[in-house]
């Protein structure tokens, strides 16, 4: 860890970088922060200035406020903060999601934030950076999670909501209201047209319309809430986020098939515990062979691994001949296997 | 093996049983009948034998997976479930096979049964190449013997019957006893009208429940039968084509184990379906059960332990009399033929050291009367009394209303005598009416009135004590001095306005004197409470 003082350090506020006397998705506030991504573990309100990239534009401000300080820099432009040189590369894991590049004297950090391989038409893909440095996090960092492709998992979708408007059930997916949910019905229009009826959960109405707003070709849904009363769902698909599966708003629905779209539905367990008729194997995070692809792909010096199975994985790399050490807790992510919702 | 995984997850993602039985259909309607036989055997809850020991399974996922061991262990521990760690460790498969169920048990588990363990990871690596994530997790289940998928026999009967349209007790019928996953299995199970089947072939067992909390305002006793619930092997006994064939609850042929009672059995004529309880048996009363066990773990008995461990057959009902099935008869019918029968086939039946015999039956007035009778049950070393409705069929599993079990494990407590009064009819002249009493904030609360249960040696010397002791009289009733404490059994405690104590309290009766404690020693009210709300809890 010394080696790379002056690049990155572990900080009671979060990952610091000195060279630039900046933070990366700090937890605490603080003068200047660099955000990887909109989600809510990452993106905290109360700093002074906001750094992060362009397409995270509306999102941001949707989630901090439009009253923020936020500068927004292009996918690959360069930005010289102190001593150290900012750059941003696709993360592949939701709209505007980046990882950050720093170099100082010759010296290369790249801190990933949340991010998959896999493809995903709301936003740019993943890019390999070469670097020295590599923080990784490892949500899904077990050699059981292997993400089926996105064309089967929903095709798979497709199957369950034509099995229940035949039942006359109301098809009811929980998911992520920044990303998993954009992505799901993006590929649902690019499919045939004619599946049925789609509505959604309140809480999505923003995040739909921030996504428009910066250019994603979304079609428009509307909530559920404002459906005139007496409309059938029986043969609709609902998206809503994993909160409101608990809720009173679920009662407008007469009888409901209920999924999720998570990578933890892998694991028959989790599925169980939630009391679900379905689990869609969907992940905006790398699985097991994406996180060692992407590894190999960087190919750094050092590996610091943090969000999930750090010192599982961090362990294997270590038997496999790389330098990894896990950042304990320190960086505050999805906590205990479940994603914070965003 | 695709349909059956597919099956497997269809019935894992629900708790509905219309969801469950519509799964079963679905697959029963598309699989050709060996691979319905299959399914059925392990829906069923029976496994592949012998197994391929987990050992084999972990060697093989490593080397698949290309990871080092302690990363194995690792993900299995925080998977929680070996079949699926391997099933989702192993990289994704380009070339799936179609094999049907059956075709997966011949091709690859057969094999894979005769060989050694090295042997056994080759063939396993294979395997896993040919099946997605889902297929493999049920083929890793089915392999390791513990493919539990919360399905019982009930509802696979109901789904076959639904399915071939056939009555659904004839199905659970046949599908009672060993069933083996064969084709013929499967078109003797769906034969249409006929009643052909093999002599072996037992019944489903009618079971019981425990009586429920009000049962005494409910349930009439004098619309039932009561009998002595023993503690041993609950079996058939089916003699047919001059053979005799044992059967227990847990649908095993006990062939073998029970010499005696298969050569007393030879003396029954054709056709009858007995069911009854196997005891081990000595004299007047049964051996505690661990010695029956002696008898069951062993295939072969020796002439030794024969003598050491006597049981008997003592039958409570005949299901099947001159080849026909009579378990719709109600139960009266059904216990007339059943001691007509053994009086014709046995016509010593006099002599008590009979193997095969038949359960006494007795009718009671009242519950307390009853109640009563199941406090002796100790006595004769019985586990409480079976209360039978006199007019109800045998019925298939367990269905409520027709057979309870009232076993013996009352609530005692130690109370404290207070208040007496003379008794009725023979014991008029003697004081025999007690109220007893029990701690509560310092003072003896009376918490329950009994009249029975001493010896009349002990009703003298209580009446010879109670004569001397009394401190005042209120009309009939004496209030005595607190000195007898004595041990109270009773049902059930509630708590109630009407009674001074607070509580009121179900069939009170006297087990016995505690000469051994003092008044101190009684139990307290609030203690009582507890221990019934926490037994009902
Ligand atoms: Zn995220
Ligand atoms: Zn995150």
């Amino acid at each position: 860890m010394a080696r790379f003082q002056h690049l990155l350090q572990v900080t009671p506020a979060g990952l610091y970088c000195p060279a630039g006397d900046f933070y990366i998705d700090p937890w605490r506030s603080v003068n200047r922060a660099i955000i990887t991504h909109a989600h809510s573990d990452h993106a905290r309100s109360g700093s002074a200035h906001y750094l992060a990239a362009d397409p995270s534009k509306s999102l941001l401000q949707l989630r901090l406020g439009m009253d923020i300080d936020l500068q927004t820099l292009p996918y690959g432009e360069s930005l010289t903060l102190g001593e150290a040189v900012v750059t941003f590369f696709p993360a592949g894991h939701i709209l505007g999601a980046a990882q950050i590049r720093i170099e100082h004297r010759g010296q290369i950090a790249l801190i990933t934030g949340d991010y998959k391989l896999q493809t995903d038409a709301t936003c740019t893909p993943w890019e390999p950076v070469a670097c020295h440095l590599m923080v990784t996090e490892s949500t899904f960092g077990l050699p059981v999670f292997h993400w089926p492709s996105t064309a089967q998992i929903i095709d798979e979708v497709i199957l369950w909501w034509q099995e229940n408007q035949h039942a006359k059930r109301t098809s009811v997916v929980f998911a992520y209201s920044v990303g998993k949910a954009q992505r799901i019905l993006m590929e649902l229009s690019q499919r045939s047209s004619g599946l049925g009826p789609v509505w959604l959960h309140g809480a999505m109405l923003g995040p739909m319309r921030a996504y428009r707003d910066s250019g994603v070709k979304l079609p428009e849904y509307e909530s559920a809430s404002s459906a005139p009363s007496g409309t059938d769902f029986s043969s609709a698909l609902i998206i809503a986020p994993p909160s409101a599966q608990q809720s009173p708003w679920m009662n407008r629905f007469k009888e409901v098939s209920v999924a999720s779209a998570s990578g933890w539905m892998a694991i028959r367990g989790t599925r169980r515990r939630r009391n679900l008729d379905r689990g869609f194997v969907l992940s905006d995070h790398v699985d097991w062979g994406d996180l060692n692809r992407a590894v190999d792909l960087c190919n750094p010096e050092e590996l610091w691994v943090t969000h999930g199975f750090s010192e599982t994985f961090a362990r294997y790399q270590n038997e496999k001949g790389r330098n990894a050490l896990p950042l304990k807790t320190e960086f505050q992510g999805e906590v205990d296997g479940e994603e914070v919702q965003a | 093996m695709k349909a059956f995984a597919e099956l497997y997850q269809r019935l894992d993602s629900t708790t509905k049983t219309t969801a469950k039985v519509d799964a079963l259909i679905a697959y029963l309607e598309s699989a050709n009948a060996l691979d319905q036989a299959w399914a059925i055997y392990f829906l069923l809850g029976n496994k592949l034998k012998p197994s391929v020991p987990t050992k084999a399974l972990r060697t093989a996922a490593i080397e698949a997976a290309q990871i080092p061991e302690r990363l194995f262990e690792e993900t299995y521990q925080w998977v929680g479930d070996l079949a699926e760690t391997i099933a989702n460790i192993i990289p994704a498969s380009r070339r799936l096979e179609h094999g049907s169920l059956s075709e997966w048990i011949e091709l690859y588990y057969q094999p894979l049964s005769r060989v050694e363990l090295a042997e056994q990871v080759k063939l396993l690596l294979d395997c896993w190449q040919r099946l997605d994530a889902q297929q493999r997790f049920v083929f890793n289940k089915l392999l390791t013997g513990n493919l539990r998928v919360g399905v019982n026999a009930r509802l696979i009967t109901k789904a076959i019957a639904e399915w071939s349209s056939i009555d659904v007790d004839l199905i659970a019928h046949r599908l009672t006893g060993q069933w083996r996953p064969t084709t013929e299995a499967m078109s003797q199970l769906l034969e249409k009208g006929s009643e052909a089947k093999s002599p072996s072939q037992p019944y489903p067992f009618c079971l019981a429940h425990s009586l429920p909390a009000n049962f005494e305002a409910t349930l009439d006793p004098q619309d039932f039968y009561a009998e002595w619930k023993w503690d041993g092997i609950r079996a058939q006994l089916i003699r047919r084509n001059a053979t005799t064939f044992i059967w227990s609850r847990g649908e095993e042929l006990l062939a073998g184990r029970f010499p005696e009672i298969e050569s007393a059995a030879a003396g029954l004529e054709d056709g009858v379906v007995l069911d009854g309880e196997i005891l081990a048996w000595r004299d007047k009363a049964p051996l505690p059960f661990s010695e029956l066990q002696r008898r069951i773990q062993r295939k072969s008995v020796s002439k030794k332990l024969m003598q050491e461990v006597p049981v008997r057959f003592i039958a409570f009902d005949v299901l099947e009399h001159q080849a026909v099935d009579i378990r719709s008869l109600a139960f009266e019918q059904r216990r007339a033929v059943l001691e007509a029968l053994i009086a014709k086939n046995y016509p010593e039946s006099a002599e008590v050291s009979q193997t095969i015999c038949v359960n006494q039956t007795r009718t009671a007035a009242t519950w307390s009367e009853l109640a009563l009778q199941r406090d002796q049950a100790r006595e004769v070393r019985a586990e409480g009394v079976m209360i039978k409705r006199k007019d109800s069929r045998y019925e298939t599993g367990r269905v409520t209303g027709a057979w309870w079990k009232w076993k013996l494990d009352p609530f005692t407590v130690d109370a404290v005598l207070i208040y007496a009064q003379r008794g009725h009819g023979r014991r008029a002249s003697l004081y025999t009416d007690y109220t007893f009493a029990v701690w509560s904030d310092g003072v003896l609360v009376p918490f329950a009135k009994a009249y029975s249960g001493l010896t009349d040696d002990e009703i003298r010397v209580v009446d010879r004590w109670i004569r001397a002791n009394t401190l005042q009289k209120f009309g009939p009733v004496h209030e005595v001095k607190p000195h007898w404490v004595m041990e109270i059994a009773f049902e059930n405690v509630q708590l109630s306005t009407r009674h001074k104590s607070g509580v009121a309290v179900r069939f009170p009766r006297i087990v016995r004197i505690r000469d051994d404690k003092k008044i101190e020693d009684a139990d307290r009210l609030q203690s009582i409470l507890e221990l019934v709300a926490a037994r009902q809890g």
